[in-house]
């Protein structure tokens, strides 16, 4: 079953990475994150200058521009979502009328969105519904490959341990900001500083395995009382980070204004497909490792029977530190990828881990290739579920879906049945 | 240092108006976590749809508001049974993770724009409960030197008291009643309860609803006591506390949650009052206010896991009587 899921998945992985690089092929720049911008010209085409268009959006976001002598506005918004644009009538010249209302509801998802405001009898222009589905479908690979990382990690300590880790979360967070620190306070290269942040998650997951984990299985601490042990380590390790790091989001002092790629319909940025090959890459390695060498064979054999591992001649407790060491550096690595394109933030791995957990429950739990699987679907639901509801509900959808694969697949699509007993 | 203050803040706020909230939704999880072995991490959504039900039957459809409370009653029930269907037949980690989503979608869904005209978005819903007040008894601020209350939070205390009193007495029967044994056994070894003819998935169902009610009467009191429902009141973070709470004070025991609740809150206001007065008195210099509120958050995380390690009984509980891990 395995080998089958893997083919399978090195498959999917592969049309990922085509989909990037077709969409990175031709390149023309503009600014990132969602920009809403527009032209005011009278019907004869003649630009309108001074006009004020103000907009509004979700968390109280506001902005306002001013048209300039070509006519032209733009608002950079913060981040996806429903946007209302309206125009100040009484700042156009007079005997110059709005053809079709003075207000706009829009979506933004990235890239730039054209709010038109035809004067005299011109027509509202929309951007296509296929270039829409286009653009959600890679921003949901994206998203699917960063869970996955997260996934992979949480679901091959589930399998090995049993422990149901709900300061996975804290490892995400943990990445990001030991990365930001190396960029900032030590002022290394970006590049160099996630290599720097990802190698210090490695050791301090194995730490965190051995002062911990082990201890409490050496005392036989059960299951359910490891998970409670989790919640408070992830409540402790999050408010760490928040008087350590403070409220605000901070971006990485390089590549956070990066400009975009346009293709047709699609914008993307060059770190966000640098960042999806790099999520392919270590998603690839973790499946070579899983199948093909001494260690992740002897991993897979811990999962499936600790008892009968150990006396086959398996260290077991090297097993497991080696599996919380590639757990932490992947999961280290999805916070690295989320800090690129969202930024850092205290409590950034909190706001996945649910979702980590819905793509690892959808696979079926304690199976890696069934993480893999269930991000990249959980990835793609997101992003395509705001054609039908809106953005600020696309994680509900999500959870909702989470509810109803256990309702009907309690295993989850990869797993095996006997695992839920 | 103003250590009267202090005293009196801690000593009000152990039997205050938080401590009732919280005590409840501990004696409701107790019936979950505690008596029955159900990993519900979900019970913040428990009380949040029944104070969302009673605030939007109050304030949006003009309802009484006792219709109200009702209404969130039956709403507590129906999250009840739409948690449990899919979710008790499994073990108990998926439990675990449902709930949870459970919860994150209720308050995603009652603080979204999209829904802002009937659940008042992230400013939550506000003055819904003057019917409550104008029942209230006592005609002035209670001061007891040590204890101080207002007049409106002594009715809101008082009232909060009975039903703790009210909803401890039903799951003390409960619970020494043929029901509650077949309760512990599937808490105990569900394989074994189910080997004698009992339908096990029945008998988790009713736990489930009667400890999603009783936290939901904990809804009704934090909608009341503060005449407002916001949804970040019922985040994830809420059920933690909870559960620290019920694991101090020992977990399937009567007075574990009610001692639990009075502890924790008692000691989460001492830590914070005496930080923020001996910063605001300059004798601590290295923190701010806000950092001594992260520093609180950071010793429950502490508290809970030297807790499950070391004491899983908590202060009241037996060991031998809840093995933990049967499940």
């Amino acid at each position: 079953v395995h080998r089958r899921a893997a083919g399978l998945l090195v498959a999917l992985l592969g049309a990922c990475a085509l989909v990037l690089g077709l969409a990175a092929a031709p390149a023309s720049a503009t600014t990132t994150g969602p920009v809403i911008f527009g032209t005011i010209t009278t019907p004869e085409d003649e630009p309108v200058p001074g006009v004020v268009i103000d907009v509004t959006g979700p968390d109280g976001f506001t902005g306002t521009s001013t048209t300039d002598a070509e006519g032209a506005w733009e608002v950079q918004v913060p981040a996806s979502g429903s946007y209302t644009i309206s125009l100040d009538e009484s700042t156009l010249p007079e005997g110059l009328g709005l053809a079709a209302g003075s207000e706009r509801t829009v979506t933004a998802f990235g890239g730039k969105v054209r709010v038109q405001f035809p004067t005299g009898d011109s027509v509202l222009v929309e951007s296509s519904k296929v270039g829409q589905v286009i653009q959600l479908t890679v921003d949901g690979l994206l998203l699917g490959l960063i869970l996955a990382l997260g996934a992979v990690g949480l679901s091959l300590i589930y399998g090995t341990t049993g422990l149901t880790n709900f300061a996975h979360g804290e490892l995400v967070t943990l990445g990001a900001l030991t990365t930001y620190f190396y960029a900032t306070v030590l002022s290394f290269p970006l590049i160099l500083a996630a290599a720097a942040g990802l190698a210090s998650c490695a050791v301090l997951g194995a730490l965190q395995d051995r002062l911990l984990w082990k201890q409490l299985r050496r005392r036989g601490t059960g299951l359910i009382a490891m998970l409670v042990v989790s919640i408070g380590l992830g409540i402790f390790l999050r408010y760490l980070f928040l008087f350590l790091f403070q409220g605000s989001t901070q971006q990485f002092p390089e590549f956070s204004g990066q400009a975009g790629i346009e293709v047709g319909p699609v914008s993307i940025t060059p770190k966000a497909i640098i960042g999806a090959l790099l999520a392919i890459a270590a998603i690839l390695a973790t499946i070579y490792w899983l199948l093909r060498t001494r260690m992740g064979k002897a991993s897979r054999a811990v999962a499936d029977n600790p008892a009968l591992a150990s006396a086959s001649g398996i260290d077991v407790e090297r097993v497991i530190n080696v599996v919380w060491i590639l757990g932490a550096t992947l999961a280290a690595l999805a916070g690295v990828l989320t800090g690129l394109t969202s930024g850092v933030s205290w409590n950034m791995g909190q706001q996945i881990l649910l979702l980590i957990f819905a793509a690892v429950t959808l696979g079926g739990l304690g199976t890696a290739f069934g993480a893999l699987f269930g991000a990249l679907i959980v990835g793609l639901l997101i992003q395509l579920s705001t054609l039908v509801i809106p953005p600020e509900l696309k994680s509900v959808g999500a959870l909702v879906i989470l509810i109803v694969i256990l309702l009907v697949r309690p295993q989850g699509l990869l797993g095996r049945r006997e695992r839920i007993g | 240092m103003d250590f009267n203050s202090i005293i009196t803040q801690t000593l009000t706020q152990a039997i205050g108006v938080s401590a009732v909230i919280y005590c409840l939704a501990a004696v409701g999880l107790n019936v979950h976590f505690g008596y029955t072995g159900l990993l519900n991490f979900g019970q913040a959504a428990f009380l949040a749809v029944a104070a969302y039900g009673l605030a939007v039957s109050v304030s949006r459809m003009g309802l009484s508001l006792w219709v109200g409370i009702l209404i969130g009653i039956l709403a507590a029930v129906l999250l009840a049974l739409l948690l449990g269907v899919p979710t008790l037949r499994l073990r108990a980690d998926y439990l675990a993770i449902v709930t949870i989503a459970a919860a994150e979608i209720i308050r995603l869904i009652v603080r979204s724009v999209t829904f802002r005209e009937y659940f008042g978005g992230s400013d939550g819903i506000t003055r819904f409960a003057d019917e409550f007040y104008a029942l209230n008894p006592f005609s002035g601020p209670l001061d007891l030197g040590i204890i101080k209350f207002s007049q409106n939070d002594l009715w809101v205390v008082t009232v909060g008291w009975v039903l703790i009193a009210f909803t401890s007495f039903v799951v003390w029967s409960l619970m020494r009643s043929p029901w509650g044994r077949v309760l512990k056994g599937i808490r105990e070894d569900e394989d074994a309860v189910r080997s004698l003819g009992k339908n096990v998935y029945a008998y988790k169902m009713q736990a489930l609803i009667l400890g999603g009610v009783i936290g939901a009467l904990g809804g009704f009191m934090a909608a009341i006591a503060f005449q407002s429902v916001q949804p970040d009141t019922y985040s994830t973070e809420f059920t933690f506390f909870v559960y620290t709470m019920l694991i101090l004070g020992g977990a399937a025991r009567i007075f574990g949650p009610i001692l639990g609740a009075a502890i924790f809150w008692a000691l989460l206001v001492f830590v914070g009052e005496f930080l923020n007065e001996a910063v605001n008195k300059g004798v601590i210099t290295f923190l701010s206010n806000t950092q001594v509120g992260q520093i609180r958050f950071m010793l429950v995380g502490i508290g809970l896991m030297a807790l499950m390690i070391f004491r899983p009984q908590g202060i009241l509980g037996d060991r031998k009587e809840l093995a933990l891990d049967a499940r």
